[in-house]
């Protein structure tokens, strides 16, 4: 046996004649973790597919242990052992962990019904073998998303899988779920296994890999030891070009409140949150996962129902009873769930641009012709890259996606907008535009509230900072103090109200 | 940066298919009837084709609605039944006079659209299926028609009625170009006011449209009441036509065929998009269909598994799109 375990020679790929992949040839080496990163749309995703077989590649061939394979679709790459653990995952909520393990490859006893036994006592061995402790009869929607993710790696390794693909699988898990699945990588690693990792976090990458590729524009750029490749370098190589400064400078509110927020409560979500927006300003809001972030957000929308607390803007007091009400009081929201319920995959860009502010292009009809000028607008401005205006969501990436529900969310032209996870999933430079568009808008004297995981981009972009944990505002840090030591400390309990 | 156009896109060039692929059936049908029967290509027989299927086809405008927003409507035709019947009444009650026809037409529209409002009450409201709901409402409505007609016909007394069921504009059945003025008005709605791109969001994905600032729940409600007012307008049709209607046969079926037409004509069962037009094209090509099961002397109780037929070949031809 060689020490390569697959090889690709040659792998393009076309759709209707655009060429997204341009003659890849690489070779994985056993045992390795190999990264994968590029921005949005440079084929990442593309390439892993053809590997796993949901595509076939237009040209091109793959070897598997020096022979070649045909993988026409998932089933082939999954028998070969090959196994893709998707950014969304596979698993049916309703189901047990093991009947999810074992979905379509069921144990069956002699007589020809489950073994349900067999399938527990394997589901078990797996998991343990995983180091996580999860009960097999457990449903998978009582499980959280780390949980989730480990039951897909069981699942895969169920299989026998001697080549693990994980496709941004840290994307919504916290940092110390994140170092638990490094571990557990690892000792994948140990065992045997071979993993492709793809991810938009080039600290992670630089961590857990042992070689990196590099994709741009489909066509492959490098392929180093991680050891050998800074992040900075990384970056500059998947861009391009050199990247300017990351985040524009910071800017403070100009005294003006905005949006005033006292005793909001609702029972068993968020208690008693109070803060002050003012004009122009960009307030982040920090914590944990779960520390009730989103939930305000979904209050402040009228999404939920609060028992206590009221909303002012200046001194007008806000009956909000909906997103529609939190509309025309002049306030704009982008989800943290972008296909959940963020945009219309199904839609094309202009239709996805103009669903909130439809009403303004009434004459009294749709006048499509004005939707279609304000839609190239944004394309211009926001550097959206589609084919076409007509061109149906689902067939952007990631970036794209978030770029258009981002002008989706300001194109009813909101005074006060409410970010939620604004980069999730998004590649360098789509994030360094977002954070310029955020800017833009502040500049404009939109007051901003900025909800993130990533505290980088929150010390980067905010002047003041709201740290929230199990539901309360646990701390505020300013200026000077806005560090993550300070921001960790109120979300983990260290300070502030515990 | 070079323009790499970013990631690519399978089904751009299949987009449309989902437009042209009824059109082309709709051709490729009527060449093969040309050829099949002399008589297909008379006048009259093409014009008696259209006031067939004008009816459901009536009903199939609504049920588009219906469909795209992600719901089903299964009462339509028992709703047609017990519409048609009060309708009657109040014309016979009322003398039968062009005065008792007008208000036996606001009767039938008036009843179409409250009845229709009460599925969809039932559905945005009680949250309970839309399967369900109409599923049960079907039962209510064909047994109360059944209740108050004794099992029996609903007669008119005018003969005025039965006049206007048969009348023509320029050769051209009234009830065509009744469905057709409906099919433009319902299409302007959906392609080209805020409510028809709602109702295309709504079944698209509900959450969305939810925090986009759409109120899901009077979206919904509305497709029903369109639903039912077309029930309204063909049930009047339908019975003038006749100048009776039987309590047990009326409305029979309807919803078949008007789902029929609205999946024929591409509208995925899955809702989120869809088009008026393919639906009448959807509802046309049941009616040649018939139209040429007839002329070669196919038992009418086979009729059933063509169309049937058809349906699913409809879908799976729609999955391949």
């Amino acid at each position: 046996m060689t020490d390569v375990l697959l090889r690709t020679e040659a792998i393009t790929k076309e759709f209707s004649s655009v060429r997204v992949l341009d003659g890849i040839s690489i070779e994985i080496r056993r045992g390795e973790i190999l990264g994968i990163i590029g921005e949005n749309g440079a084929g990442k995703s593309t390439f892993i597919k053809i590997l796993s077989g949901i595509y076939t590649p237009t040209r091109g061939k793959v070897f598997l242990d020096e022979k070649e394979i045909a993988l026409r679709r998932h089933a082939d790459a999954k028998r070969a052992g090959i196994s893709l653990i998707p950014q969304e995952f596979n698993l049916i909520g309703d189901l047990n962990v093991y009947e999810n393990i074992f979905l379509g490859n069921e144990l069956r006893r002699a007589s020809g019904l489950l073994d349900k036994k067999a399938m527990i006592r394997r589901t078990g061995e797996l998991l343990a073998g995983l180091e996580v402790q999860i009960d097999p009869e457990a449903k998978i929607q009582s499980l959280s998303v780390a949980q989730r993710q480990m039951v897909e790696i069981a699942k895969a390794l169920a299989y026998d899988s001697r080549l693990l693909i994980m496709d941004e699988p840290t994307t919504v898990l916290t940092k110390r779920e994140i170092d638990l699945l490094f571990q557990r990588m690892r000792g994948l690693k140990e065992r045997g296994v071979t993993i492709v990792f793809i991810s938009h976090k080039l600290r992670e990458v630089k961590e857990i890999c042992d070689r990196v590729m590099v994709l741009r524009d489909g066509a492959f750029i490098c392929l180093e030891e991680a050891g050998a490749l800074p992040i900075d370098e990384m970056a500059r190589r998947m861009v391009g070009r050199e990247l300017s400064q990351v985040f524009p400078a910071k800017r403070a509110g100009d005294g003006q409140v905005a949006l005033r927020v006292e005793g909001l409560t609702v029972p068993g979500v968020i208690e008693d949150v109070s803060f002050e927006l003012r004009a122009g300003e960009i307030l982040g809001f920090a914590g944990l996962g779960g520390s009730g972030r989103t939930e305000v957000a979904e209050t402040i929308l009228g999404i939920r129902k609060p028992s206590r607390g009221r909303i002012l803007a200046g001194e007008q007091r806000l009956e909000i009873r909906g997103p529609g009400d939190a509309v025309r009081a002049g306030i704009g929201y982008l989800s943290e769930d972008r296909q959940g319920s963020g945009i219309l995959t199904a839609f094309d860009v202009v239709k996805n641009i103009t669903l909130v502010s439809l009403k303004r292009y009434l004459h009294p009809l749709i006048d499509r012709h004005r939707e279609q000028e304000a839609a190239e607008r944004y394309v211009d401005r926001f550097s959206i890259r589609a084919p076409s205006l007509e061109t149906r969501l689902e067939f952007l990436s990631g970036g794209n996606q978030q770029k258009v529900s981002l002008a989706k969310s300001i194109d009813s032209e909101p005074r006060i907008l409410i970010v939620d996870e604004p980069t999730r999933g998004v590649d360098v430079s789509a994030k360094q535009d977002i954070y310029r568009f955020v800017h833009e808008l502040a500049d404009k004297g939109i007051s901003c509230i900025f909800i993130s995981s990533e505290l980088e981009e929150i010390i980067g972009m905010c002047s003041r900072v709201l740290v929230m944990k199990g539901g309360r505002v646990a701390g505020q840090v300013e200026g000077e103090r806005v560090s993550e030591e300070e921001i960790m400390y109120f979300a983990t309990g260290v300070k502030g109200i515990v | 940066m070079a323009a790499p156009s970013a990631m690519t896109f399978p089904a751009l060039s299949r987009l449309r298919a989902y437009n042209t692929a009824p059109l082309i059936a709709l051709a490729a049908l009527f060449v093969i009837s040309a050829f099949a029967s002399p008589y297909f290509l008379q006048a009259q027989n093409l014009l008696n084709i259209l006031r067939q299927v004008s009816y459901s086809g009536i009903i199939a405008l609504g049920m588009t609605f219906v469909i795209i927003s992600g719901g089903i409507d299964l009462s339509v035709g028992s709703m047609m039944a017990l519409v048609g019947a009060l309708a009657v009444l109040t014309l016979n009650g009322t003398g039968g006079t062009t005065w008792s026809i007008a208000l036996a037409v606001g009767v039938a529209v008036a009843l179409g659209s409250a009845l229709g409002f009460a599925n969809g009450i039932a559905v945005t409201k009680g949250r309970i299926a839309p399967f369900i709901v109409t599923l049960g409402t079907m039962a209510i409505f064909r047994s109360l028609t059944l209740y108050v007609g004794d099992a029996g016909e609903f007669r008119s007394v005018s003969s005025l009625y039965g006049d206007l069921g048969m009348s023509t504009v320029l050769a051209v059945p009234t009830p065509v170009w009744i469905w057709f003025l409906l099919a433009f008005l319902l299409d302007v709605l959906l392609n080209r006011t805020r409510y028809g791109r709602y109702v295309c969001a709504v079944g698209s994905n509900e959450k969305v449209s939810q925090y986009s600032a759409i109120n899901v729940d009077r979206v919904r409600l509305w497709t029903y009441v369109i639903a039912g007012l077309m029930v309204g307008v063909s049930s009047i049709l339908l019975s003038a036509r006749l100048n009776s209607l039987s309590s047990t046969n009326f409305g029979k079926d309807f919803e078949l065929d008007s789902i029929a037409a609205v999946i024929i004509g591409g509208t995925p069962m899955t809702g989120g998009r869809g088009s008026i037009w393919g639906t009448i094209v959807g509802a046309i090509i049941l009616g040649i269909i018939n139209n040429m099961l007839n002329m070669l002397g196919v038992s009418p109780y086979l009729q059933g598994t063509v169309k049937g037929l058809v349906i699913i070949a409809a879908v799976l031809v729609q999955r391949k799109l």
